[in-house]
């Protein structure tokens, strides 16, 4: 069965790390990963990237909108 | 407003933590007049939706106005809610019909399905080696090593720049990794959401986190190269 490439690799890495490469497909992009070092650290970058992504706290609703809709529910629910 | 039982406080503690409880327990409570429970709702999802409303009109106040609409349409409807989706995503759809509407109003909308993603390389072909070298098609010289573990969150001011690189990213590509990654949205979630197909979200999402970790890579290259 053909090897994969790097190239091929990368453009790989969101499905695997979707767990949606199928099962034989899977095991040659783990055997190349278990032999490259440089695709081993861009699936671990990429990991990384996702990770400080979902730690990302981005800006809420302003102060006042958060109390106008708080009151906004007050006054639909217990009219 | 916070005179919640001794059992509704155990139920907000339990989800603080970014854990909502079921959609059954959620409308109920809603429907109730559970102030504690719309407060929380609007403390865990509003961040992602302000995001997700920036990618159709061009400034933050809009993007604003968009999540309070979506959220008094949200209280209006709650009653009326038949739970075909989970509750998640049918905020989130009322936010994206209500911001396209906003984006047509205003004219001002950011092109938003005009783009279509084409099916170029990630990475630069030229980080790999050609037909003439010993190994086409693997890396010339490996990626540098990061200074931080693998798989572990980056420190306060590369979260800056990764901010920076999420704003600059083509809107359909920024709503679906804002959704994924940020919000952490599941791939069912954001088709349904965005209403794209399964391939269509996985190949935004490719070439989002792909372009993330790229500014990254020059981020940590030029630190290297001035330190």
């Amino acid at each position: 069965m053909k090897r994969f490439t790097c190239d091929e690799v990368v453009e790989l890495v969101t499905v695997y790390m979707e767990g949606e490469l199928d099962g034989p497909t899977g095991y040659r992009f783990e055997e190349h990963l278990g032999g490259c070092e440089g695709c081993e650290r861009y699936l671990g970058q990429l990991r990384t990237t996702v990770a400080t992504l979902g730690d990302l706290r981005p800006d809420g609703l302003a102060d006042d909108t958060r109390e106008g809709l708080l009151s906004a529910f007050r006054d639909w629910r217990r009219p | 407003m916070s005179q919640m039982s001794y059992q509704e406080e155990t139920i907000v503690e339990s989800f603080t933590g970014g854990r909502l409880p079921p959609d059954d327990v959620v409308v109920a409570a809603l429907r109730a007049g559970d102030e504690a429970m719309f407060a929380t709702l609007l403390d865990t999802w509003s961040r992602g939706m302000l995001w997700l409303a920036r990618t159709h009109v061009s400034t933050n106040d809009s993007a604003e106005e968009i999540v309070q609409d979506t959220w008094l349409a949200v209280v209006r409807g709650i009653g009326g809610f038949e739970g075909r989706s989970s509750v998640k995503t049918w905020v989130y759809r009322i936010l994206v019909n209500t911001a396209k509407k906003r984006g047509m109003r205003e004219n001002r909308t950011v092109p938003w399905s005009s783009v279509f993603e084409q099916e170029r390389p990630t990475v630069d072909r030229s980080r790999f080696q050609g037909v003439d070298d010993p190994l086409p098609g693997h890396w010339k010289e490996l990626p540098a090593a990061w200074p931080t573990p693998e798989g572990e969150v980056l420190a306060a001011e590369v979260r800056g720049r990764i901010a920076a690189a999420l704003a600059e990213l083509p809107p359909r590509q920024r709503a679906v990794i804002t959704l994924r990654d940020v919000e952490g949205c599941t791939s069912e979630e954001v088709c349904e959401i965005l209403e794209i197909s399964a391939a269509n979200q996985r190949v935004l999402l490719h070439r989002a986190r792909a372009s993330v970790r790229g500014q990254l890579e020059d981020y940590f290259e030029t630190a290297r190269r001035s330190a």
